[in-house]
């Protein structure tokens, strides 16, 4: 393992807990919204908030890459306004990263919401609480552990990411290069061994993340 | 063995007897940059001689590599020496039917619709030059030329940590395409299929490394027969021709 490996390392764990973290409140939000209310269209945004998990990475990759392009609607108005660039950066791979684990995310949370009975809710708000009271103080402890799965999950996805990072991140040494796109490069190298050990440090992290959420569930249910 | 098994099995045998009467399937794995102008040529050898040609265009680097672990290429056209060499090595291709073929050189292209001058080798460290493209100067023929190219002008350590590697060169054609990147380094016969970019410099064969494209029969290759014929037909008088539309130089 040479330094620029253990930058990878620290790089691709970094930006996958940042991406989860950047989504998590958006991810609630959506996930309270899509368990307590109703609407006609209901289904189509539930779809559309679904469709990276099922596309293809690449294919969201490419959407990603023209929309955050220098020429696109959003890295374009980012290019004029502020000189800043998105496309081949670390945003881009955060971008990337937080589109592609958002639904893992929202599905999870919806679910632990859907569990937490309304009736408690009501209960609190008839003892005078009000909105956001009731949802920090009931519904979000209640939904806690289907929640915290979602996050772990999210974050496992982050880090294995591949098609839409290197659509909108290219593979920059030091700069964009995640685990994944490493141990591809490597590979495309023939540089086998080096691979290997990218992958085993792959596989720790994975079981760390997968452990820990193991960890943390059975002491919710201890505690309970 | 039930009835529908049998048949299936049948059904495999007569197909495997019936494959060696149809006309023959070339399999070509061919540098990224060949693109255009091997597609022509194929198109017309089909019809002359009725084998069908198949392709696998990518960096010359990743077809070796495939190869190196069985890929069932029956020709490999290189955009560089050295992935030849690596495969020669490890003698997975017939030596006997080695061949340079072409040559190219390297140009800078920038977006048609770009502002930007450049008038030597040096501009490319100016300020306003954030991001260059670059097929992946570790491996991929056309990244790697570039970067002997720039080593040799002594600007490489400026231009390094500006470069976005790409997979291969029309990867690179095509972030200057979409103006995601101020310039990039492609072969002259790349940047002369695109309108949406222009040549900016052209590198003088005597600043840049020597380009050389060999081609050779793969050892492996269940067709031999049939690969030797196309890869004769490559090295004629109308395939040439059609390289030097293109751009490339014929090297005898």
């Amino acid at each position: 393992m040479t330094g620029e490996d253990w930058h990878v390392v620290w790089f691709t764990a970094w930006v996958s807990a940042s991406s989860t973290l950047a989504i998590l409140p958006f991810g609630l939000a959506l996930a309270w919204v899509l368990a307590r209310r109703n609407w006609p269209g209901k289904s189509l945004l539930e779809t559309f908030v679904s469709l990276p998990l099922v596309m293809p990475p690449v294919a969201t990759g490419l959407i990603l890459l023209k929309i955050l392009g220098r020429r696109g609607a959003i890295g374009g108005w980012f290019h004029d306004q502020f000189n800043l660039d998105i496309i081949f950066t670390w945003r881009a791979v955060l971008i990337a990263l937080g589109v592609m684990s958002f639904p893992l995310l929202v599905h999870f949370a919806r679910v632990a919401f859907e569990e937490v009975n309304p009736r408690l809710e009501q209960i609190a708000r008839t003892l005078g609480a009000g909105g956001w009271r009731v949802f920090f103080t009931i519904t979000l402890p209640l939904a806690a552990r289907g929640i915290t799965a979602g996050l772990i999950l999210a974050f496992a996805r982050a880090l294995g990411e591949f098609g839409a990072t290197i659509m909108v991140a290219g593979n920059i040494p030091g700069k964009t290069s995640t685990l994944s796109l490493s141990i591809f490069q490597n590979v495309q190298l023939g540089e086998d061994s080096h691979a290997f050990r990218l992958l085993g440090v792959s596989v720790v992290l994975a079981f760390a993340a997968v452990w820990s959420s193991q960890f943390l569930m059975h002491r919710k249910c201890k505690t309970k | 063995m039930n009835r529908r098994t049998l048949f299936f099995c049948l059904c495999c045998g007569v197909s495997a007897i019936a494959l060696p009467l149809r006309a023959a399937e070339v399999m070509v794995f061919a540098a990224a940059s060949l693109t255009d102008s091997l597609t022509g040529i194929a198109a017309a050898y089909e019809k002359q001689s009725g084998d069908k040609i198949l392709f696998n265009f990518g960096a010359s680097s990743t077809l070796a590599r495939q190869i190196e672990e069985g890929a069932p290429a029956d020709i490999f056209f290189s955009a560089d020496e050295a992935q030849m060499d690596g495969l020669a090595k490890k003698n997975l291709i017939d030596p006997a039917t080695r061949k340079s073929r072409l040559g190219n050189s390297l140009v800078v292209v920038t977006p048609a619709d770009s502002a930007l001058q450049i008038r030597s080798a040096s501009d490319l460290t100016n300020a306003g030059v954030k991001q260059i493209a670059l097929a992946d100067p570790k491996a991929v023929p056309a990244g790697v030329y570039a970067k002997a190219w720039l080593t040799r002008q002594q600007l490489w350590p400026d231009i390094e940590p500006k470069v976005v590697p790409t997979e291969n060169v029309r990867a690179t054609l095509a972030a200057v395409e979409a103006g995601n990147v101020e310039l990039g380094v492609v072969y002259k016969t790349d940047a002369g299929i695109s309108q949406k970019v222009k040549i900016a410099y052209e590198v003088p064969l005597a600043d840049g490394p020597a380009i050389s494209y060999p081609m050779a029969l793969v050892r492996e290759s269940k067709q031999p027969e049939a690969a030797k014929k196309f890869l004769a037909y490559l090295s004629s008088k109308e395939a040439g021709q059609v390289f030097k539309r293109y751009g490339f130089i014929l090297l005898e």
